[in-house]
């Protein structure tokens, strides 16, 4: 009907930060999810993973709409693949938290007393880490406004640096936590041991995947 | 002529009919992204956009107008036979209608440049003969098809990145916007009448020397720039508007200075578009009271280019502002501080193009401008599929103009000829 009706797209920006919003709801639930387990209560956290894998599937269906309103033919501010590759990652942090509600609900998995605190410990700062990703994901329509120049890619810059800087941190933790559980294996079970190894792989993997949000971000500052 | 009065009647009807169209479709493209940007309401861009399309059309339309009725015609070849520039331009005016109406129903984009250009290509090619035509003249016509929206797109990149170093990038950005974009509105106003002086007021019967015209465009410029400080004063600055977005004030000082690109962008289109109504009415209106000499060499008449503002006007009263509505409300992502910018060089490309005599389409100049910024990174999404359509819009409505054209041609050639 007319030129100027079709040239305008619906920016992907939005729907990005949406995508990341639902997200760290998602992970953030993992929180209550892990005291109810600390305190025993399975049916509290039988809830709490019910609510994360609700929220898990919000998301997904978030990035599936994002996808399918991203057609080849548009000259956009960023690169598409630059965008789909933040969207990708976004998508592990939700599908980690999932993961690992499920597997320990799955095997009414329970912790030494002395390493929980730590664990936990350890689980808020990779929400954290989450956490701001999302931050530096919020800045998004600020860098499409000034053109992806200047001081508003400086300001980016250094949230993700502080990005890295907090998976620095949930690093030297996942450490600590594995030599307490080194030094305690041999008096537990040697199946549950596995798979408190694998759990606490896993809850180093949402900061891992956080700051490789940062990481394609920052790809698509530099282009 | 047997039936001078009739043609003259039948050409301002076809005329009118033309000058409706344009109003009612082609100004929303326009004035679209001022209302998408929310720079204006759709009643306040209806209230600029009847002003200064009018003016527009009035002060700076001769040069176009000239073009249509005589600019792309050898005249020679027609002084023998002036009755077939009559049924010509008659049949040009009824086949740029045509394919208006054709258009329009079939949700098509329409084009009146390039149908009226290739309506009178056509009849005068194929009902005169080859001859007739100055090809030079519409190769250069065709041309500034591809050149404006590449020019309006290099200036809009300027604006841009010029607006992102002096102001989106800098450590205050209010603060420099509220002392740089002042300079933004002095430069619309300066540019505009500049451009306006020089070349088009000819036929208004004003002579201004080279150092009069400079003095009268800063001081319009100045009074732009005066006005435009005193509204921005007014603005209600929010602190807490910026904890969302960060710019979202520095949005509402762009806004202020949209409403002058707004008022440009009209004028431009005013300027540029009347000539499609009322450049045949103006060639047949020359035969008629000349009694048979094709070409006159006096300006055109005034009350010709009111009355093609005038059926601008009320096209857009009556339909145009359903569609403006339509098109404001889809654009959700341009915001003011990239609005002007593809405005600013729109507008100063149709106006140059009309001082100069050179009919253009003015969407597709506003689409060069858009690009241009999008190059800038400055546009979130773009879609590309509209160049596609802008290059299948010269392949069809120039022959299909051409075709109804000859069509009509031979119609009235029969009837009265």
């Amino acid at each position: 009907m007319s030129y100027i009706f079709d040239l305008f797209g619906k920016s992907p920006v939005s729907p990005l930060q949406q995508h990341m919003a639902k997200v760290q709801a998602c992970v953030a639930e993992l929180g209550p999810f892990f005291e109810a387990v600390r305190d025993g209560d399975w049916e509290r956290a039988e809830r709490q993973q019910r609510l994360i894998a609700e929220l898990e599937g919000e998301a997904d269906n978030l990035k599936k709409d994002l996808r399918l309103h991203l057609p080849k033919g548009w000259m956009m501010a960023m690169s598409r693949r630059d965008l789909l590759e933040v969207l990708a990652e976004q998508d592990r942090i939700a599908n980690k938290a999932k993961d690992i509600a499920g597997l320990i609900l799955g095997r009414h998995m329970g912790f030494p007393p002395e390493i929980m605190p730590h664990l936990i410990e350890f689980l808020n700062r990779c929400i954290d880490a989450s956490r701001q990703a999302q931050i530096a994901i919020d800045e998004l329509d600020e860098l499409v406004e000034t053109g992806f120049h200047g001081k508003e890619v400086q300001l980016v810059e250094s949230m993700i640096t502080r990005l890295d800087d907090i998976e620095g941190d949930t690093d030297a933790l996942q450490v600590q936590i594995r030599g307490m559980l080194f030094e305690r294996e041999k008096q537990l079970p040697p199946v549950d041991v596995m798979f408190m190894y694998r759990i606490i792989g896993w809850i180093g993997g949402l900061a891992d995947h956080a700051q490789r949000v940062g990481s394609k971000l920052q790809l698509m500052l530099a282009r | 002529m047997d039936y001078g009065t009739l043609f003259i009647v039948l050409a301002c009807v076809f005329g009118l009919f033309m000058a409706w169209g344009v109003g009612a479709n082609d100004v929303a493209n326009a004035m679209g992204t001022s209302v998408g940007a929310k720079a204006l309401t759709v009643k306040q861009a209806i209230l600029v956009a009847a002003i200064f399309e009018f003016t527009g059309a009035y002060l700076a339309g001769g040069a176009v107008t000239d073009t249509i009725r005589k600019g792309m015609i050898d005249s020679d070849l027609l002084s023998t036979q002036p009755d077939l520039l009559v049924f010509g331009m008659l049949a040009s005016l009824l086949s740029a209608g045509a394919w208006l109406l054709i258009a329009s129903r079939m949700g098509w984009p329409v084009s009146t440049i390039h149908s009226i250009v290739g309506a009178i290509v056509g009849f005068a090619a194929v009902g005169v003969g080859m001859d007739a035509v100055q090809w030079g003249k519409f190769g250069t016509i065709a041309a500034s098809w591809i050149i404006s929206p590449a020019i309006a797109g290099v200036l809009a990149w300027w604006l841009f990145k010029s607006v992102q170093r002096f102001i989106l990038d800098t450590d205050d950005p209010l603060r420099n916007a509220r002392r740089y974009v002042p300079v933004y509105m002095f430069l619309v106003g300066f540019i505009l009448t500049l451009v306006t002086l020089f070349k088009g007021l000819k036929h208004v019967g004003v002579e201004l020397s080279t150092l009069q015209g400079y003095g009268l465009a800063a001081l319009v410029g100045l009074l732009v720039m005066v006005i435009g400080i005193l509204l921005i004063r007014r603005i209600p600055f929010d602190p807490e508007a910026d904890r969302d977005f960060h710019y979202a004030n520095v949005e509402k000082v762009f806004a202020i200075l949209m409403i002058f690109t707004a008022c440009a962008m009209a004028f431009a289109h005013g300027s540029n578009d009347v000539a499609n109504a009322v450049g045949p009415i103006a060639a047949v209106v020359g035969v008629v009271q000349s009694g048979g000499l094709v070409m006159q060499q006096t300006v055109v008449p005034d009350w010709i280019l009111l009355l093609g503002g005038a059926g601008i006007v009320v096209g857009l009263v009556t339909y145009g502002h359903r569609v403006m509505a339509t098109i404001g409300r889809r654009i959700t992502e341009l915001t003011p501080s990239r609005g002007f910018a593809c405005e600013l060089a729109a507008a100063t490309t149709v106006v140059v193009a009309s001082g100069t005599g050179l009919p253009i389409s003015t969407t597709h100049t506003l689409v060069g401008a858009v690009l241009g910024v999008g190059l800038a990174r400055g546009i979130a999404a773009l879609n590309l599929y509209v160049v596609r359509t802008i290059f299948l819009s010269w392949i069809i409505t120039l022959p299909a103009g051409a075709l109804m054209a000859i069509t009509f041609f031979y119609i009235l050639n029969g009837i009265f000829g």
